[in-house]
């Protein structure tokens, strides 16, 4: 599973990661973990408001972090 | 998605509304006493005069910064849930295929309410244009969204009252929409980045705020609420106590003598020391307050906390992502024009 989170650095995109891969160990997920900062890859996977959580290029969430518990919701379904 | 739903979802949600009751009624509670009570405190547990220099300054210092502290708290709050029943992604459905002039004053509205942090203003930048939306209406809504922000907007009202918000909101939004409009008819499209039109929008548009339950939105409200505080609160320190400087120690009608209603570069000098100060607006708000109450024209005091808040140096240097220097020289200038005027207006009219 390739986790991809979009954002140019600020405390958002950083909590959005940790709470992904939080999320990722507990699912017992083995992901590769990618930062994206470059404004030009972020805006073209059709999302405007940073953080942005992208797994296996589909776009699961953006414009706001969330907790590792609604990441797990997200990712469980994936899994498998 | 598993369709688990939690139990105990009704008394989770009136335990919720209970306790939003409960802190709506404690901060009412707080709001009331803080005067007398800094009244009481300084002046009687102290024993500080409250009408000398060091007494009314202290009070200052410690009434201000509880009074502006709850406000904050309390505007934000609001201001957050109901912002997130709006999202960037359904501002720009919205906005899509309006001609510019009426694209301008949807924009400017929408760049109110619509929930938005400077870090996001590059992407949204490019999904509008990217998405077709005139550059000069993308203009409108990034203008109005710093400009007319709600932590402005709460302590104003605070300080100030009903007035004077009004006056800074509708004036916010006439600059955006000007502002807006001109450098739409200006064709500047040749100085933004080249690669943001090329930007090609893949994927679906995911709407960030789909799904969310009330209780999401308190909790968000209530993130907020801290995310803010803990960012500004050096600022708000440092404009509480230069505000407490000024109350207590700057002659009372100093700043009418030097900076009054009858000072012609009054609003032009308090603009160009503003664009290039980098505070949020909690941190300049007590100093306008100091100052107002040292005979400053409300006029004056608007143009300066609007060049402060609108136009900073970080938000700059974001913006040469996608716009190259020429534009972001004439976004400033159209801006600071407008700033200016409205200053000069309200000298005029208050």
């Amino acid at each position: 599973m390739n986790i991809k989170i979009l954002g140019a650095g600020c405390a958002n995109c950083i909590n959005l990661e940790k709470a992904a891969r939080l999320a990722a160990s507990e699912l017992g997920i083995d992901a590769t973990f990618e930062k994206v900062t470059d404004y030009a890859d972020i805006a073209s996977y059709g999302i405007m408001r940073t953080p942005g959580l992208v797994v296996d290029e589909q776009v699961l969430l953006a414009g706001r972090v969330p907790t590792a518990a609604q990441v797990k919701e997200l990712l469980a379904p994936l899994v498998g | 998605m598993t369709i688990a739903t939690a139990p105990d979802t009704r008394p989770q949600s009136i335990k919720h509304w209970g306790g939003l009751l409960l802190a709506a009624v404690i901060w009412w509670v707080l709001y009331l006493l803080n005067q007398p009570f800094w009244d009481w405190l300084v002046g009687r547990v102290f024993g500080l005069d409250l009408t000398s220099r060091l007494g009314s300054g202290v009070q200052f210092f410690f009434l201000d910064t509880v009074k502006i502290l709850l406000l904050l708290a309390g505007i934000i709050f609001i201001v957050t849930v109901l912002r997130s029943f709006m999202s960037v992604e359904r501002t720009r459905a919205l906005l899509g295929g309006k001609r510019e002039g009426i694209g301008n004053v949807l924009a400017a509205g929408l760049g109110v309410v619509t929930p938005f942090c400077s870090c996001s203003a590059v992407p949204a930048f490019i999904g509008f244009v990217a998405s077709g939306i005139p550059l000069g209406v993308t203009m409108s809504f990034l203008i109005a969204s710093p400009l007319v922000n709600e932590v402005a907007i709460a302590l104003l009202l605070g300080l100030f009252g009903i007035g004077p918000t009004l006056l800074y909101v509708s004036a916010g939004l006439v600059i955006a929409i000007l502002a807006g409009y001109v450098i739409g008819r200006l064709k500047l499209e040749r100085w933004v980045e080249p690669f943001v039109f090329e930007t090609k929008l893949r994927g679906k548009i995911i709407d960030s705020t789909a799904g969310l339950t009330w209780d999401d939105r308190i909790q968000m409200g209530i993130e907020e609420v801290g995310s803010i505080l803990r960012r500004i609160w050096p600022y708000l320190l440092v404009g509480i106590g230069l505000g407490a400087l000024i109350h207590g120690w700057a002659p009372q009608d100093f700043f009418a003598r030097y900076a009054g209603a009858d000072n012609p570069f009054a609003v032009l000098i308090a603009v160009l020391i503003g664009i290039p100060l980098y505070s949020n607006a909690a941190g300049i708000l007590p100093l306008i307050d100091a100052l107002y109450a040292k005979g400053m024209p409300m006029g004056t005091l608007l143009a300066f906390m609007m060049a402060t808040v609108a136009l900073s140096l970080p938000e700059m240097i974001l913006l040469r992502r996608v716009l190259k220097p020429k534009l972001i020289a004439v976004f400033v200038s159209v801006t600071a024009i407008g700033i200016i005027g409205v200053g000069y207006l309200f000298n005029a009219i208050l």
